[in-house]
């Protein structure tokens, strides 16, 4: 199924869920309301004409123009089975969760996709999203007790920690790029 | 010094029934393996719960060796950020530099020659070959069989040798950029990889001899770990793993790039045992042998593209022309995620451009990421010894894990 | 070729002081006569000539102590033969060490020590002993004082009083025990201790592992050695070592694994299992490096670490010597005695006896042979996961030895060695053995003959400048 033939039918079946739809990207993607989207996941995985089975990738973005982050669901149909034909057709999809910036919040989809355990850790981890429901949100790449969301763009790096320097005068001075 | 602890949830508690045992009274033991290890292939600490020999746990801990290069790609330019993309997995560099590359050209639209596209091919295949050869090593070296690593290194110092020429180093290359190649071939390197490539071919046969089939070998590694197909599918492992399953997927068929649908090659996955006579007795699909074996064909494969490339490099040039003296790209308004399929797995960037010459977001999806997050979820009732059995065959690469 | 560091004027130097000061001179002074000697080599012609005599007094030693000199003189001969135990006993480690890496190298193509004293790096075991003494005395905190200082003590001991009973050669033993084996097996029971002592006493859960799997590697495998020994201990029908070599000095078919085919297949299980009690691949994991980092002595270093290396290759040592005077003959060639004796009684009718029809370097050709065959193993065979030995050893190597035990005594009862039988099937083993010898001999001859230089180099010369 194409890309239009998929967004077309989550806007039936999930009529308020679907907030955007992106063809004209270079990877297409729909935006999905949060709160809807544990169902639409589900609705993805399960439904016979889809099987989007793989999660491929939870990016998260910092949209600081809108004061909201976000997280892109990269998802793909991959066979399940022992030996099972390469499919003619792949289908990949991708989906787009907004969230305010002040709470940050996104119902995981790690029943749905156990994959999605370490990624939504890391999108956690690093740009401070929480997953709600969420088996065990901690951080994965950082250190237990780090302060602050490395990835967002406001973020301040840290002068010291634990008594190693974070960062120098003149890197604090000196604009970025 | 500090009490180490499991910190996870008790629902990932195994519930395991001792039996019977008297009056003896068993404790659990808590021990931790890495970061500094020989057998956790870098800097990963497990932190194991046993019962004796058995583990009931294992929780995985990683960050150790995190540079935050996500952070970094957005301050540089797409070509400037390929060296960065070299030291993720810095086993398979020239993969990790294709994925990128390929994943800022389908967002600027940029269209690359077919000299640079049959490169990209040869040099991520022969990466392929070395990447397998140190995973081959490196897993008979934690088996406890010193030998064989040695021969692969010594095979992997030629294609080294053919990289150091082609690029000039031999681990961090940075010579598949975005447009093309930095550099293009010397004199007579051509001839130099097909004796390669002829050199090679027996090698891998005198492997399975040596390794692959020996009997101790085979009883450390089959039957451990085994990771069903759908399991893998969910987990979101990739390449070899996935294909250890024997899940028929492979991303240069199912979705090729670089002009992969022109090379006609095979994807070998794992097989039961006792089958037929080339796999043996007591091998489960989706067990650490498989994982491992299917890299050992994948290795004949890549020796098949190789050779076809060869044959059929085109001439022209290595870069799309523009790129030989100014590499500055204006990404647009946009955004692309794009996955290859590096020897650790499949290897995902995605760029998100905002009309200037930096990208807003450059996420890395390490396939060894994922791959290393079904760790806990096997490691569950096998012995201490099987625990680098596990790992050695997902073969993880930390800084693909930790970026 | 070896570079040497040139000491130039003005370099920073350590300060010392005291006791330090006299060894550092001392030092000092050795470097300034020894470096002009080895930088130019004029002393390969004293060392070969040297080598040369030695091999002489050797040979003539042979001849001589093949009989029982010095009984008269029981303190004189107790001395000698305590110093050239704890000469050879020093010895075989540093030897050891050194061709298990060349022998490590040459299997895994490439060439092993080189650059340590210059010839193929032979002084690379002494440079090693050196480094060791002189390294940190280094104890974890937590570790217990006593037995972890006690533990390389208690690893080393019982292996080397193990000579106390190993005979050389009839009459070259330090005491004829009638329990001679019996003693020997017990000495190298003692190490389980040491293992044991190591691992708890280092404070460390991976240690405690390491510890733990070698007490019931060692343990389980006793048994089938020593069912397994039963075998020629039945046949010969004495506990004496000595008696035991000496009943096999008829040549190639008198030797005991070519009595019986039990006795053929006791004699591999005896060596399986001694690899196991000797912790050598494919047994180590005890010492498994890749999953326990060094097993039972990861926090040993320096001299200590070295002394529990020093015990394994002595053990090593007395393993092997144990099967070569069991199954192989001792130190009797292949060539009957009585051949021997048309040549008379001179000294130098002794000595040709010595050296060609049976004497200690028989014994100590056969036994380096079979340490070969160890270190060959360890570099060719992954390692056994623990509940696999503990399997083979249990349900594969235990009720073989209990088999062939049986076999064996009826073996003897029905079948004496003076039927025709019992000849033929002697002759029969005794072709097979020589077979497989000559084999392995073709094999590796074939092998030198066809060695090609690798491609090494293969694009260096594409590189701009090359």
């Amino acid at each position: 199924m194409t890309f239009e033939q998929i967004a077309s039918l989550l806007r039936e079946r999930f009529a308020g869920a679907v907030e955007e739809v992106v063809p004209q990207a270079t990877r297409p993607y729909v935006t999905v309301a949060a709160e809807r989207w544990p169902e639409v996941a589900r609705f993805l995985r399960d439904e016979p004409r889809l099987k989007l089975n793989f999660l491929r990738c939870v990016s998260s973005l910092d949209l600081l123009a809108e004061d909201s982050l976000a997280a892109v669901y990269d998802l793909a149909t991959v066979p399940d089975a022992e030996a099972e034909e390469v499919l003619s057709c792949p289908h990949t999809f991708a989906v787009r969760v907004v969230t305010d910036r002040a709470a940050a919040h996104i119902p995981s989809v790690a029943g749905v996709w156990p994959a999605a355990d370490w990624h939504e850790r890391e999108a956690f981890d690093l740009m401070g999203i929480v997953f709600d429901g969420h088996p065990d949100l901690r951080r994965i790449l950082c250190p237990e007790d780090w302060v602050g969301h490395p990835l967002r763009k406001d973020y301040e790096f840290p002068v010291e920690y634990h008594g190693i320097p974070g960062t120098t005068e003149h890197e604090l001075n000196s604009p970025r790029h | 010094m500090t009490e180490i602890s499991l910190q996870s949830q008790p629902d990932l508690l195994v519930d395991y029934d001792r039996g019977e045992q008297g009056d003896v009274d068993t404790e659990e033991l808590l021990i931790n393996m890495g970061p500094q290890h020989p057998s956790t292939h870098g800097v990963l600490r497990i932190v194991l719960r046993c019962d004796g020999e058995m583990v009931l746990e294992a929780v995985p801990h990683i960050g150790y060796l995190h540079r935050c290069a996500e952070k970094i790609g957005e301050s540089l330019q797409p070509f400037q950020f390929i060296p960065y993309t070299d030291r993720m997995d810095y086993v398979a560099g020239m993969n990790q530099n294709q994925g990128f590359a390929l994943a800022v050209e389908k967002l600027a639209g940029i269209a690359v020659p077919p000299r640079a596209q049959y490169l990209r091919v040869i040099f991520g295949e022969l990466n392929r070959i070395a990447s397998h050869l140190v995973s081959f090593g490196t897993y008979g070296l934690d088996m406890g069989a010193f030998t064989p690593f040695l021969y692969a290194f010594r095979e992997r110092e030629m294609v080294l040798d053919l990289f150091e020429a082609a690029c000039g180093a031999r681990l961090t290359y940075s010579y598949l950029t975005v447009g093309g190649t930095t550099h293009d071939l010397p004199e007579g390197w051509v001839d130099r990889c097909l004796e390669f490539c002829d050199y090679f071919e027996p090698k891998i046969d005198e492997y399975n001899d040596l390794l692959s089939f020996n009997h101790i070998f085979v009883k450390r590694t089959a039957g451990v770990g085994v990771v069903s197909a759908g399991d893998a599918v969910r987990w979101g492992l990739s390449g070899p793993c996935l294909r250890g399953s024997g899940v028929r997927w492979d991303l240069r068929k199912a979705l090729p790039y670089d002009g992969y649908e022109r090379f006609d090659f095979d994807i070998p996955i794992g097989r039961p045992g006792g089958s037929d006579r080339t796999v043996p007795h007591g091998v489960v699909v989706g067990d650490s042998w498989c994982r491992y074996f299917v890299r050992m064909e994948e290795m004949k494969q890549s020796l098949r593209i190789v050779r076809q490339a060869l044959r059929d490099l085109p001439g022209g040039d290595h870069i799309v022309p523009k790129f030989k003296k100014n590499k500055t790209v204006k990404l647009p308004d946009d955004e692309v995620y794009l996955e290859v399929d590096n020897p650790r797995g499949q290897v995902g960037f995605y760029v998100r451009g905002d009309g200037s010459a930096i990208p807003a977001r450059v996420k890395a999806r390490g396939g060894s990421f994922c791959n290393l997050s079904i760790t806990s979820h096997v490691v569950r009732g096998c012995l201490i010894a099987d625990v680098p059995a596990i790992i050695g065959s997902i073969d993880v690469v930390m800084g693909e894990v930790d970026r | 070729m070896t570079r040497f560091w040139t000491p130039w004027e003005g370099r920073p130097r350590p300060h010392y002081s005291g006791l330090s000061a006299l060894l550092a001179g001392l030092g000092r002074g050795v470097y300034r006569v020894a470096a002009p000697v080895v930088r130019h080599r004029w002393f390969a012609a004293p060392v070969f000539f040297g080598v040369v005599v030695l091999g002489v007094v050797f040979v003539w030693l042979c001849g001589l102590f093949n009989e029982a000199v010095l009984a008269d003189y029981p303190v004189l001969r107790d001395l000698l033969v305590v110093t050239g135990l704890a000469i050879f006993v020093s010895l075989v480690p540093v030897f050891c060490i050194w061709w298990e890496r060349k022998v490590a190298g040459r299997m895994q193509s490439r060439c092993g020590v080189m650059r340590v004293g210059g010839w193929h790096g032979w002084a690379q075991s002494p440079a090693d002993g050196i480094k060791c003494l002189t390294k940190e005395d280094l104890v974890p905190d937590d570790a217990d004082p006593v037995l972890f200082r006690l533990a390389p003590y208690f690893a080393l001991t019982p292996v080397v009083v193990a000579f106390v009973a190993l005979p050389f050669g009839t009459y070259w033993v330090f005491r004829h025990l009638e329990v001679g084996l019996i003693f020997v097996l017990g000495m190298l029971g003692v190490e389980v201790v040491a293992v044991i002592m190591a691992g708890w006493a280092s404070a460390s859960k991976w240690t405690v592992f390491g510890a733990m799997r070698e007490a019931c590697q060692m343990v389980s495998y006793e048994i089938p050695l020593g069912i397994a020994l039963l075998l020629p201990v039945m046949t010969v029908g004495t506990l004496n070592l000595a008696e035991i070599g000496n009943a096999q000095a008829g040549g190639w078919h008198t030797w005991l694994v070519f009595r019986s085919p039990f006795l053929f297949v006791a004699a591999l299980v005896y060596f399986i299992t001694s690899l196991a009690s000797c912790k050598r691949a494919p047994f180590d994991l005890p010492e498994g490096e890749s999953e326990l980092v060094g097993g039972y002595h990861t926090e040993y270093s320096g001299m200590r670490w070295a002394l529990f290396f020093f015990a394994e290759y002595v053990a090593m040592f007395v393993v092997s010597a144990l099967a070569v005077i069991l199954f192989f003959g001792g130190w009797n060639s292949v060539l009957p005695d009585r051949w021997g004796e048309v040549l008379g009684d001179g000294y130098l009718a002794r000595a040709v006896r010595g050296v060609v029809f049976g004497g200690p370097l028989w014994f100590l050709v056969k036994s380096f042979l079979l340490i070969y065959v160890q270190m060959w193993l360890r570099w060719t065979l992954p390692r056994i996961r623990i509940d696999q030995v503990l399997y083979a050893c249990v349900q594969v190597m235990l009720p073989l030895a209990m088999v062939l035990l049986l076999g064996h005594t009826l073996w003897e009862l029905w079948l004496p060695p003076e039927l025709i039988a019992a000849r033929v099937v002697n002759v029969i083993l005794a072709v097979i053995g020589a077979g497989l010898l000559l084999a392995a001999l073709a094999v590796i001859i074939r092998s030198r003959l066809n060695a090609r230089r690798l491609v090494g180099y293969l694009a260096v010369d594409l590189l701009p400048g090359a």
